[in-house]
């Protein structure tokens, strides 16, 4: 199909395609971003001559159920039944569909409002050419299951039949679109399956690693066990004489991880194939300047840098040093965390032709953009050379965010012009190369006064960090509570080095916070004599707000408190030391991603070993729950994962600059027996909707440690949870 | 020398190497892809299939393990009527979220079902604590698995 240029007053054109359907394209510049770049939201509605309609979907689907949320927003608004719709995923590119990424729970709160406007739009255009073709007013017209309605007379069009018309008229102002009241929604709240779903079950061909070209090669890619290794030699010729190898390569990284490093690639018509002929492979790298680095090293070094003077603030409020001077008492206590890999189930896998000068790309990836600029400048091609295909994706939790399998998958494609290239990794690889959720160390001080109040508040945070700033998703917030709801507060921060790329996993930055602050949290009401619960809603209850920034939502402390109250009622908090011994119910209330979550666990620890019984969950994401079955989905798997991240022996430990695990044995994930009871209730209150991927995961890791601590008396104040810190 | 074998009741010959993981003949020679790799070293489950009716590995598999043998993949496994009921199931509950690891669930759920038409919560435990989910999807397998049975 052709598509018209897009303008910036936006388009709307029709025409045929192959089979006699019309093609109702409907593109749509809505708002002007911060910067006064206009924001494009382009919506590709197709409306078939059956009436079926068949709605673009713009985001990879990492799990997260955008693929079937960003359709439900457009087809509520167009005023179509779902069972008309049909789902497709449109390709990766800006210009056409703006933004694309999947991360941070943004996809939820960016598209609430451009998504129905794009829908709405559609719908009063095929409304005024249905007024057009009977000569009434647009407002006299109703529209339902994809027709319009005329009540005075009764009369009904099918949208088919009012395609062609309405996509020559121009496109209305989305400022003056009227979107439907809330009351009228049909789809929006009503819980929808995945759209994938059926595919799935039947096994057909969906995700990356599917992707299958004709004359396709399989790569694997050998690098530098240790970070930053670069290249020296190879017995490259004794692997291109194995048999069944088509082409052994050696690449040449621009030494960043996101980019990515030096390496040797061996291609072969079956990925088994390249992937034997490894053990042929003999890589000499130099690595000398990376094998210093390692975790005992890092808990050394931490170990110094907490007695020591910190590098800098993050925060410092109030009179840290007279509140601690004059508190009657200081809670101490010192928190850690391991690194940690994504470990996404499908391994990190791209698809790439280089041919005459310009490149397809196959990617299940989860921030296409960042991807074609690397690409564009590994390659030393013009951005509008590569296009990037989105495929479904086994798994993202942020490890897709970064392309560097993208990139380097291009590289390969372009030694080979003409030939299709399909890279996999291994699971070693896999573990090996990821940009890992990374360590810290906090040490802790807080100032109670007479009355039990926590009046001052001191981290020393030990982070990794490069030219004097943290390294990706190792920063600490200004904001993190209780910053803000106490008036002496101060942050500091200490920086170690590593060759260790970091990156972003599901709720970053939280993930870990979370814990720290809200185990050490529950130490300081213990030595104030109550409960976690009770000491934040006083806290909670001093201030309205709490600033997060510009460009962010303040923290709501009613919000908060809604949830607290939720989930204490959920977990019947009140008859919690009714439970017998060696059971014990933690909470921990947490705000990321403009989410608020209260979590209640209980737990039963025999012989060291913590079982998770129950958790309730009590979250507030808005005034709407687009798709039900999908938020719970997305709860459920938040816990579980956090509850993993704790009980299931997740450390991801560093020799000589490289990673020691290198696969499920040594990184272990939950499994069905450690799946507790999970109930979710959404506290709704008066704010657009936000997402659901990430902010249900935090809280539950403190909540269980605090659980822990109220069934054995035994503080956990490091990851993960080990048998012998319980027996 | 090429290699007979049957699969989703099809006769299949394939010529390879007899050490080739199953996992592999599926997704390469037999254009099957709906089998997942997930691990390669049988921690994970991703990539279940049946042989003779049994619940295995395929990337534990070696295609000389499976001459003259029945294989079932994702893509039969609908064929039976506990195959049928699975795939209902799964459906019904909306199992999956990202579903990479979901076609080897329902493979080890069909096997399960097909042994055993009742399944307790300990023997759903015990069949289907091998196939791992990064997405965390436990809840639903279970609640699918005996909404199946039922």
């Amino acid at each position: 199909m052709s598509r018209a240029t897009l303008s910036r007053r936006g388009f709307i054109s029709a025409s045929l395609i192959a089979g006699g359907g019309l093609l109702f394209d409907l593109a749509v510049p809505i708002a002007k971003a911060a910067d006064g770049t206009p924001v494009i939201i382009n919506a590709f509605i197709r409306i078939l001559p059956d009436n079926r309609v068949i709605i673009g979907a713009k985001n990879a689907e990492i799990g997260q159920g955008a693929k079937t949320m960003l359709p439900m927003l457009i087809a509520e608004e167009l005023d179509v039944d779902w069972a008309q719709v049909s789902i497709e995923q449109t390709h990766a590119d800006a210009k056409i569909f703006g933004g694309q990424s999947a991360g941070g729970s943004r996809t939820t709160p960016r598209e609430w409002l451009p998504m129905r406007q794009a829908g709405a739009a559609a719908r009063a255009m095929l409304v005024a050419a249905a007024a057009a073709q009977w000569g009434v007013a647009a407002e006299m017209l109703t529209t339902g299951s994809g027709k319009v309605t005329d009540p005075k007379t009764g009369k009904s069009i099918p949208y088919a039949t009012l395609a062609g018309a309405a996509a020559k008229l121009p496109a209305p102002d989305p400022a003056t679109l009227k979107l439907k009241d809330p009351a009228n929604f049909h789809i929006i709240g009503q819980s929808v399956g995945g759209v994938d779903t059926p595919a799935i079950v039947a096994g057909r061909p969906l995700f990356g690693i599917d992707v299958k070209l004709p004359g396709m090669l399989h790569a694997v890619l050998e690098t530098c066990p240790a970070f930053g290794g670069t290249f020296k030699s190879a017995n490259l010729d004794a692997v291109r004489a194995l048999p069944g190898i088509a082409h052994v390569l050696t690449i040449k990284g621009d030494g960043t991880p996101e980019s990515g490093y030096d390496g040797v690639a061996i291609l072969a018509k079956s990925w088994w194939t390249a992937n034997q002929a490894r053990e042929t492979l003999k890589v000499e790298w130099d690595d000398s300047a990376v094998t210093g680095f390692s975790t005992q090293g890092y808990a050394a070094q931490a170990a110094t840098r907490a007695k020591g003077k910190a590098d800098g603030n993050i925060v410092r409020t109030g009179d840290v040093d007279g509140a601690f001077a004059s508190a009657d008492k200081v809670v101490t206590a010192d928190y850690s965390y391991p690194f940690l890999a994504h470990a996404t189930l499908e391994p990190q896998n791209c698809t790439a032709l280089f041919k005459d000068g310009a490149i397809e790309i196959w990617a299940p990836t989860q921030n296409p953009e960042s991807g074609r600029g690397l690409v564009a400048q590994a390659l030393g091609l013009p951005p509008e050379k590569i296009r990037i295909n989105f495929s479904r994706i086994g798994g993202g939790f942020g490890r897709r965010l970064m392309n560097d399998y993208m990139v380097q998958a291009a590289r390969i494609a372009a030694q080979v012009p003409g030939v299709p290239v399909k890279l996999l990794f291994t699971r070693a690889d896999d573990m090996g190369r990821d940009f890992y959720r990374p360590a810290g160390w906090h040490g802790f001080r807080a100032a109670l006064n007479k009355d039990g109040a926590l009046t001052a508040f001191h981290d020393h945070f030990i982070t990794f960090g490069k030219d004097g700033k943290p390294v990706r998703s190792a920063e600490l917030s200004p904001g993190e509570l209780p910053a803000g709801l106490i008036d002496h507060v101060l942050f500091e921060q200490s920086f170690l080095s590593t060759n260790m790329p970091t990156g972003w996993l599901r709720a970053p930055g939280s993930n870990a916070l979370a814990f720290v602050y809200q185990a050490f949290m529950d130490e300081i009401a213990a030595a104030a004599g109550k409960d976690l619960p009770t000491l934040m809603l006083e806290l909670l209850s001093k201030t309205a707000q709490v600033s997060q920034g510009a460009n962010r939502p303040p923290f709501v402390t009613a919000r908060a408190r809604g949830v607290i109250e939720k989930a204490l009622a959920m977990g019947d908090w009140a008859n919690r030391t009714a439970l017998p011994k060696g059971q014990g119910k933690g909470f921990a209330f947490y705000y990321s991603h403009a989410g608020y979550f209260a979590e209640v666990v209980e737990v039963a620890v025999a012989d060291g070993v913590p079982k998770v019984r129950t958790v309730w969950v009590a979250g507030d994401v808005g005034g709407h729950i687009i798709n039900p079955i999908n938020a719970l989905h997305q709860v459920q798997g938040s816990v579980i994962e956090g509850l993993g991240q704790a009980l299931a022996g997740q450390a991801i430990t560093q020799v000589a600059g490289a990673i020691e695990q290198a696969n499920f044995d040594t990184h272990p994930l939950q499994r069905i027996p450690d799946t507790p009871t999970i109930h979710v209730e959404f506290v709704k209150t008066d704010y657009p909707p936000t997402g659901l991927g990430e902010p249900a995961l935090p809280p539950v890791i403190p909540a269980l440690i605090n659980a822990i601590h109220a069934a054995t008396g035994k503080r956990i104040r490091s990851l993960p949870v080990t048998a012998e810190m319980l027996v | 020398m090429a290699i007979s074998l049957t699969v989703n009741g099809k006769k299949r010959q394939v010529e390879g190497d007899p050490a080739k993981p199953l996992l592999w003949v599926l997704r390469e020679d037999l254009d099957l892809v709906g089998t997942k790799f997930g691990c390669g070293a049988g921690l994970c489950g991703a990539c279940t299939v049946h042989v003779d009716g049994q619940a295995v590995r395929s990337c534990q598999t070696l295609l000389g393990d499976v001459k003259g043998a029945a294989v079932t993949t994702i893509e039969g496994a609908a064929a039976t009527d506990v195959g049928k009921r699975i795939a209902a199931s799964w459906i019904a509950q909306d199992v999956p979220q990202c579903g990479y690891c979901q076609a080897g669930q329902i493979m080890s759920a069909t096997a399960l079902l097909s042994q055993t038409p009742k399944p307790t919560d300990e023997d759903i435990d015990a069949a289907m604590i091998g196939n791992l989910c990064r997405c965390s999807t436990y809840v639903r397998i279970r609640a699918a698995i005996k909404a199946a049975a039922a």
